[in-house]
């Protein structure tokens, strides 16, 4: 059987949307963070499919996809810190309780 | 060349003291400074004065002497106008007067003298240049140069709801200058018939050029934009919370030099400009500031925080002012002129007073207060002679004063003028009321509070800010006619663009 | 020799209050009380030249065809208000202010030599702030000489604000005293008020005639009342208006009824400033102002006549009130407001074609003669106090045997005001008598009997301090006073015998030409029994202690305690001023400024910090509520943009 562009957009557009409705719904940052990473995962894919099949001899997309893991990574990183510190401070990582620095 | 003016230097040493300030190590320091540069103005204020005198001896007729112009902003043809008349003059001499004053009378500025200095000389920078400006735009930015630190020095140095006040000074001054800066744009755009536009005064008045619709819409504007500063009813609010909280320097200075802007601006922008519009508006203004003026003297009455007097007694007063101005003739104008000098310098000695008394009981509260005469002889001397001052006794500034503005306003034979004239007199009579009730009340009598015989009298920097200041008022009310002549003749070209409007 | 020299007479006591003023402290209380009644001699002394050499001196055109000229011996520019409405302060010497040169510097060297003996304690010390007193003493009798010199009416205002702060200072002199204070915060409010009028009325009159000059207004008054152009004003010429107006100044330094009631609280002042300020000099600065401008006002017949009314009525009510009092300031002080309404009506009653204007001469003769017996009861006056240390007439009684000079002279100046011959008094009543009976019959009988009043009430005011009764004074008895007092006491008493002699019209008349005074023999014999009879009414009920009077008073209660509450003016006036101006004007205007003014400011202030506040939600910082907005957002665009496209 022939993997047409749609097997591949669906699980993608699946993943998204999952990723969109935890970022909104979510109040732990941790929780956030990882919807954060399914868009991006999503995404990813999308690059990867669309250069598959639309562009088959270049690999710009499959390259880019690369840097945007590699990104996300780091990204990954900073934002645990930024949350583990958070937690040391806060004793808390619930974002509705965080409004200090708001006013 | 620029420095070959001697205006420019009424800005250059402020800016120099505050350079001098800011190097400043400690507060002997920070005083000597701020003594050197009050002298140095003091004694430039009093050879302009004979420099200007020589000129018209001679013979010179200009409108305004020592005038140059220094262009700094092409585009919109922005220049660095200076020149005086005989009304800047006056007003020069008395802003210098009263930063002398008001540098003896912040002698012991606790905390961060350095920094109250600072803001203090940059304030008399915004004021110096305000009067020695006849550019519109040069006008408007030492305006707002002026209105600035006044938050500030209110806002840390002073006492009681001092934030409140501050931010409600701040804010309705601003509104007053979004109209202000509004009408000159406006007036800027209609400055010339053949599309040379220009902001100096001078080319302005002379063009005349502003259409009559136009100026129904921009005199307002700009009147109540100084108005607000002159504490026209109902927008004198900002002034007895203001006073209240303010710091006794920078009371002196608001009232005694701050608020004289707005009686400036209101006659030198306003009527100079849109002569038409003046004489068909003048009534609407006229009524409101003979409001400002019973107003403001009632109010006075009831109150019981010794700066809340004076403060509305300054809005009688400067409401005094900008009646006068509306009058449109030169003997009221000059009496409007006569009564900012006076009022300056007996305000200031007023909060001055104030100042020393409330650092001595702390208390503002007459209820709370009796029988200081005893105690502290020249500052009740003092006070006594300011009120009597404030309540227009002959021999001192307000009676002068006064007076000339009465007879300018009786030269209108209608019945409104008429009225409103009475009314503005009755003002004088409520001022002997409430001035008296003070003096009755905090000075006289028996000692209300024992703890308070234990307070000392004035010392010398503080004796030495109040004598300046009575050896002024007194000066202005036996010789008169030095002064009035002076200013009488520089309404000659105001009176003129009214006549032909 | 001109009278250019005359300058000083204003400047030595300027130099002296200036002096005394500022280097005061640094005196001793002696030397500075010294230096004042010696600076206060020599100026008396120049005076003296001044206005004898105006009447006798060699000729320097005083006298032009038998009418005496006025001259101004000097003027400055001060202020120019327009081209023609001009300040200048000056020296005018006419008959009437040479005259009161005379009577105000001879008045206050009395009062200020009496002062170094009254202003000590018990101990012969003098008192605290002397200095300050005699500084005070100068600067009021400089504002009253600048005040009859002036030549124009607005240096007299600027006096006669001078002399008002000054009668301010001097009744605040004690300034510990509650009393004293709100005393001299009434006087100074009350003539301010009054003077709103004078002010106004200078306006208007300077308005229609373009000058202040007296000399240019006087002169020619059918042509300054016809500047006006008949402009009126509520149905009255205007002129009658500012004339008016000009005659409140003076009711109320002159303290006419309804304006009087500072006068009797004055005396809370040390007594000689009571003599010098509130009995001879500053208080008939209203009659001076009249007969000032007479000749405008004998234009105005309305003015006239509420200057009449307002007169005869005053004189009658302090008499009235006088008869009552129990403090002896307080009866001198009424009988002072009585004696100077005499001299208003006298003016209002005066005609240029009623036999040849005496009722101006009669007032200034009475003024004169007034100023001498007046000032020298108050000195008597101060005498007793110093001598009792009371006010009370209940604390005195028999001191005819510790006082004696006190007595003599006390005696001379009740026979001088109650009008017996010859004493001044009776020839100066007389003639204001005959100008009454000349203008209406009514007003004469009418001053006739206030006259009559006027004997019976110094008489028992005499009888009750020097006979009635004898209380006990324990081991401090009363005795005559120290030399400085007693001398001026002598002195005045001298004068007050002999002043009615002084053939007065000769040098004071309306149109200032010769007027000889004849007496009018039935006008003096009816005035002089009526005096006589009221004296011996007051004799019968005052000389021995008896319950008759006690026995009047319960008679007629109510009309007794309502004189004794002076008929509640004061109350009436305390209503006015706190209950009306500071209850219901003052307070709601305050209260208005604050909360309705300034509220609404306040209000804007708020709106817009709660308009921001609410936009603020807006802008939570919340991505995720951002993310849902946006997502909303961009399905909505999308779906819009499918729908478009189908």
């Amino acid at each position: 059987m022939d993997l047409t562009l749609l097997m591949y957009l669906i699980p993608s557009l699946i993943m998204f949307c999952c990723g969109v409705y935890g970022f909104i719904t979510r109040k732990n940052m941790i929780a956030i963070l990882i919807s954060l990473e399914l868009m991006l995962n999503a995404v990813d894919i999308n690059f990867v499919v669309f250069n598959r099949f639309l562009f088959p001899g270049e690999m710009e997309g499959m390259f880019f996809s690369l840097f945007a893991i590699a990104i996300a990574a780091a990204e990954t990183a900073l934002v645990i810190a930024i949350i583990i510190n958070v937690f040391r401070m806060a004793k808390n990582i619930d974002i509705r309780e965080l409004t200090k620095m708001k006013f | 060349m620029i420095w070959e003016n001697i205006l420019i230097y009424f800005v250059v040493i402020p800016v120099l003291t505050l350079a001098g300030l800011a190097i400043c190590k400690n507060i002997k320091q920070v005083r000597a400074v701020s003594v050197i540069g009050a002298t140095v103005l003091m004694a430039l204020g009093v050879y302009l004065l004979v420099e200007f005198l020589q000129l018209r001896a001679a013979g010179v007729a200009d409108e305004m002497l020592f005038c140059g112009d220094w262009m700094w902003f092409e585009p919109m043809n922005i220049k660095l106008s200076l020149g005086v008349d005989g009304i800047s003059v006056a007003m020069l001499l008395l802003s210098c007067v009263i930063v002398f004053a008001g540098v003896f009378a912040s002698w012991n500025m606790d905390p961060l003298p350095r920094e109250y200095f600072m803001w203090f000389w940059l304030l008399s920078t915004g004021v110096f240049g305000f009067f020695i400006a006849i550019d519109l735009f040069t006008m408007f930015m030492f305006y707002e140069v002026a209105l600035i630190p006044m938050y500030l020095l209110i806002g840390v140095w002073g006492s009681g709801n001092k934030n409140y006040s501050a931010m409600k000074l701040t804010l309705m001054l601003m509104g007053a200058s979004a109209l202000l800066m509004l009408g000159i744009i406006g007036v800027y755009f209609h400055s010339s018939a053949d599309g040379n536009l220009t902001m100096n005064l001078l080319e302005i008045a002379r063009n005349n050029a502003i259409p009559h619709e136009w100026q129904y819409f921009l005199f307002p504007m700009t009147f109540v934009g100084f108005g607000v500063l002159g504490a026209m009813f109902p927008f004198h609010t900002w002034s007895p919370d203001g006073h209240a909280s303010a710091p006794t320097a920078v009371s002196m200075l608001h009232a005694g030099v701050l608020m004289k802007l707005g009686g400036y601006g209101c006659f030198r922008i306003a009527i100079y400009l849109m002569p038409h519009a003046a004489n068909e508006l003048a009534w609407i203004f006229l009524v409101l500031t003979g409001i400002s003026v019973v107003y403001g003297a009632f109010s006075a009455c009831v109150q019981t925080d010794l700066k809340y007097i004076n403060a509305y007694s300054s809005v009688s007063h400067c409401g005094m002012v900008l009646f006068a101005i509306l009058m449109l003739n030169t003997t009221a104008m000059t009496g409007a002129i006569m009564q900012m000098l006076s009022h300056g310098l007996m305000t200031a000695l007023f909060f001055a007073l104030i100042g020393m008394i409330y650092g001595r009981t702390h208390t503002r509260d007459i209820r709370k207060m009796g029988g200081l005469m005893q105690i502290m002889p020249f500052l009740g001397v003092g006070y006594v002679i300011a009120g009597l001052a404030n309540l227009g006794l002959p021999g001192f500034s307000g009676f002068v004063a006064e007076m000339t503005i009465f007879v300018g306003s009786f030269a209108h034979a209608d019945l409104f003028h008429r009225v409103l004239t009475i009314m503005a007199c009755t003002a004088i009579v409520i001022t002997a009321v409430y001035i008296l009730r003070v003096v009755g009340k905090m000075l006289y009598g028996p000692v209300h509070d024992e703890h308070h015989r234990t307070l000392t009298d004035a010392v010398w920097h503080e004796k030495f800010a109040v004598i300046t200041l009575i050896v002024c008022v007194a000066g202005l009310g036996c010789f008169p006619n030095f002064f009035n002549e002076i200013i009488y003749d520089s309404f000659a070209p105001i009176i003129k663009a009214l006549g032909a409007f | 020799m001109d009278f250019s020299y005359s300058y000083l007479v204003l400047v030595l006591p300027l130099i002296t209050f200036l002096f005394l003023g500022l280097m005061g402290t640094r005196l001793s209380r002696k030397t500075a009380g010294v230096i004042g009644t010696a600076m206060m001699g020599v100026a008396a002394v120049i005076a003296y030249s001044v206005a004898l050499e105006y009447f006798f001196g060699a000729d320097q055109g005083q006298i032009v065809d038998g009418i005496r000229q006025q001259i101004i011996a000097w003027d400055l520019t001060w202020l120019e208000f327009t081209e023609n409405l001009v300040i200048k302060v000056g020296f005018l010497l006419d008959p009437i202010s040479a005259m009161m040169l005379i009577v105000i510097t001879t008045v206050s060297f009395l009062v200020h030599l009496y002062s170094l003996g009254y202003m000590q304690d018990h101990e012969h010390k003098y008192e605290k702030g002397l200095q300050r007193y005699y500084a005070f003493l100068s600067l009021f009798t400089l504002s009253m000489l600048g005040l009859v010199v002036a030549p124009n009416i607005f240096q007299m205002y600027i006096f006669w604000e001078l002399v008002g702060v000054s009668s301010y200072l001097l009744i605040g002199f004690y300034y510990t005293l509650p009393a004293a204070v709100s005393a001299s915060k009434k006087a100074f409010i009350v003539t301010r008020f009054a003077d709103l009028g004078f002010l106004i009325g200078i306006l208007l009159l300077s308005f229609y005639t373009q000058t202040f000059d007296f000399i240019t207004l006087t002169s020619n008054p059918t042509a300054a009342i016809a500047t006006a152009g008949g402009a009126t004003f509520m149905g009255c010429s205007v002129m009658a208006w500012a004339l008016t107006l000009i005659f409140m100044g003076g009711a109320g330094k002159s303290a006419m009824f309804p304006l009087h009631i500072w006068l009797p609280d004055a005396m809370e002042g040390p007594t000689p400033v009571s003599a010098l300020i509130h009995a001879a000099t500053m208080v008939v600065a209203g009659v001076f102002l009249v007969a000032r401008l007479f000749p405008l006002y004998c234009l105005e017949e309305g003015t006239m006549t509420v200057i009449t009314v307002i007169g005869a009525f005053t004189a009658f009510y302090a008499a009235a009130v006088a008869c009552v009092q129990s403090d002896i300031k307080r009866v001198l002080a009424f009988s002072t407001i009585s004696q100077i309404a005499f001299m208003i009506t006298s003016l209002g009653v005066a005609r240029p074609e009623l036999h040849e204007g005496v009722g101006y001469m009669a007032s200034m003769f009475h003024l004169f003669t007034h100023a001498m017996f007046k000032a020298l009861l108050f000195l008597c006056a101060g005498a007793i106090i110093h001598a009792v240390h009371s006010n009370e007439m209940s604390a005195m009684g028999g001191l005819r045997k510790y006082m004696p000079i006190c007595n003599i002279a006390f005696l001379i100046g009740c026979l001088a005001i109650a009008g017996i011959p010859p004493f001044a008094g009776f020839f100066s009543k007389d003639e204001i008598l005959v100008a009454a009976f000349e203008q209406n019959t009514f007003w004469g009988i009418w001053m006739m009997l206030v006259a009559g009043m006027t004997a019976f009430y110094m008489f028992r005011l005499y009888y009750k301090i020097f006979w009635w009764n004898n209380p006990d004074y324990g081991h401090h008895t009363p005795h005559d006073a120290p030399m400085t007092m007693s001398l001026p006491l002598i002195i005045l008493s001298l004068v007050s015998i002999v002043a009615g002699l002084i053939p007065f019209g000769e040098f004071v008349s309306w149109n200032r030409a010769d007027y000889h005074i004849h007496l009018n023999m039935t006008v003096a014999v009816s005035s002089v029994a009526v005096a006589v009879v009221a004296i011996l009414l007051a004799t019968k009920l005052y000389l021995k202690e008896n319950s008759a009077p006690a026995k009047m008073a319960n008679a007629f209660k109510g009309l007794w305690t309502a004189a004794y509450h002076r008929f509640y003016m004061d109350e009436l006036y305390q209503f006015i001023t706190h209950k009306i101006i500071f209850e219901r004007v003052s307070r709601p205007l305050a209260w208005f400024d604050r909360q309705i003014v300034d509220g609404s400011l306040n209000g804007l202030a708020n709106i817009a910090n709660s308009a921001s506040y609410a936009i603020r939600k807006l802008q939570s910082g919340s991505i995720q509520s951002y993310v849902y907005v946006y997502l909303i957002g961009a399905l909505l665009l999308a779906a819009v943009t499918v729908i478009c496209l189908i």
